[in-house]
């Protein structure tokens, strides 16, 4: 395990990378749901359903 | 493609679509993070800083593919003027930067120990660079202008001027003198990478691009209801 999370003496560098990924995918995916919640459940409220 | 075109219509298909594009996106990136954590050796040369390219490479794929696509949305929008086009374009301009600006930086944090610097003013980076430029640019451009469908022509124009970019992303590495490795993957003869490295990088670049467009389509969704419910609202309509 600790072999693993040593990365042969790379691991700053590996993990990173891995977290910056991470975070970025991460938030990306949560900034989006988010909107989309948010729209949704006003578009839900509209009487007639119909996007323009 | 003109039928898709129509809002009404691509909220009907997209819907039963994007739990299952967005479900096989989650499968190939625990699958290729797996292997690329695991199972792939340590490469003889740089060692365990090899699994950093399951990072970089698929998001520097999808950046530009997500610029290609920016563009081709923006040229449909300017010649057919359709709303759609102009969403489309403009909702995968933010997803583009980020998959950008994670490319620069994995790429940077892999420069380090395999090329001894963060960063260098080649070819290959410094284009790559202007890539996020041009991304934050049409952003800004958008928000700039108030009235939508002139901020939307700027923009297309813009992002078509800014296409002519990605070739020479492209072809850095073979114009000019790169620190940058030339295309190992796409080239003449066949990948110069070994097998065992390389079908966990096709995985992790499925998955990427499959979050890429759960995430455009939702943000498409987002914009299309947002959209109805403020002309609903101007029509006098109270939530």
């Amino acid at each position: 395990m600790t072999q693993f999370l040593d990365m042969g003496g790379y691991a700053p560098f590996v993990w990173s990378a891995y977290g910056v990924t991470v975070l970025g995918l991460g938030a990306a995916i949560i900034i989006t749901l988010r909107a989309y919640a948010r729209a949704k459940a006003m578009f839900v409220k509209l009487p007639d359903r119909k996007p323009q | 493609m003109f039928e898709f075109a129509n809002p009404k219509r691509f909220m009907d298909v997209s819907r039963p679509l994007v739990p299952w594009i967005g479900g096989i996106a989650a499968i190939c990136l625990a699958v290729g993070c797996y292997f690329a954590l695991f199972v792939v050796p340590p490469e003889r040369l740089q060692g365990d800083t090899v699994r950093i390219m399951y990072v970089h490479v698929p998001a520097a794929w999808v950046s530009m593919m997500t610029y290609g696509l920016m563009a081709l949305a923006s040229l449909f929008a300017l010649v057919n003027r359709h709303p759609l086009a102009d969403i489309a374009a403009r909702e995968a301009a933010p997803l583009g930067a980020v998959f950008t600006a994670l490319a620069l930086i994995t790429g940077s944090i892999w420069g380090k120990p395999t090329w001894g610097t963060y960063w260098v003013w080649d070819a290959r980076l410094t284009s790559f660079l202007l890539l996020l430029f041009l991304y934050l640019g049409y952003i800004a451009l958008w928000n700039a202008i108030d009235d939508e469908i002139r901020a939307a022509r700027a923009a297309a124009v813009l992002a078509l001027v800014g296409a002519v970019n990605l070739p020479i992303i492209v072809f850095s590495v073979e114009w000019w003198n790169t620190l940058h490795q030339g295309e190992s993957i796409m080239r003449r003869g066949g990948p110069s990478i070994a097998q065992i490295f390389l079908w966990p990088l096709f995985i992790m670049a499925a998955g990427y691009t499959l979050l890429f467009l759960t995430l455009w389509v939702l943000r498409i969704r987002t914009a299309i209801m947002t959209r109805a419910v403020r002309m609903r609202m101007s029509a006098g309509f109270a939530p």
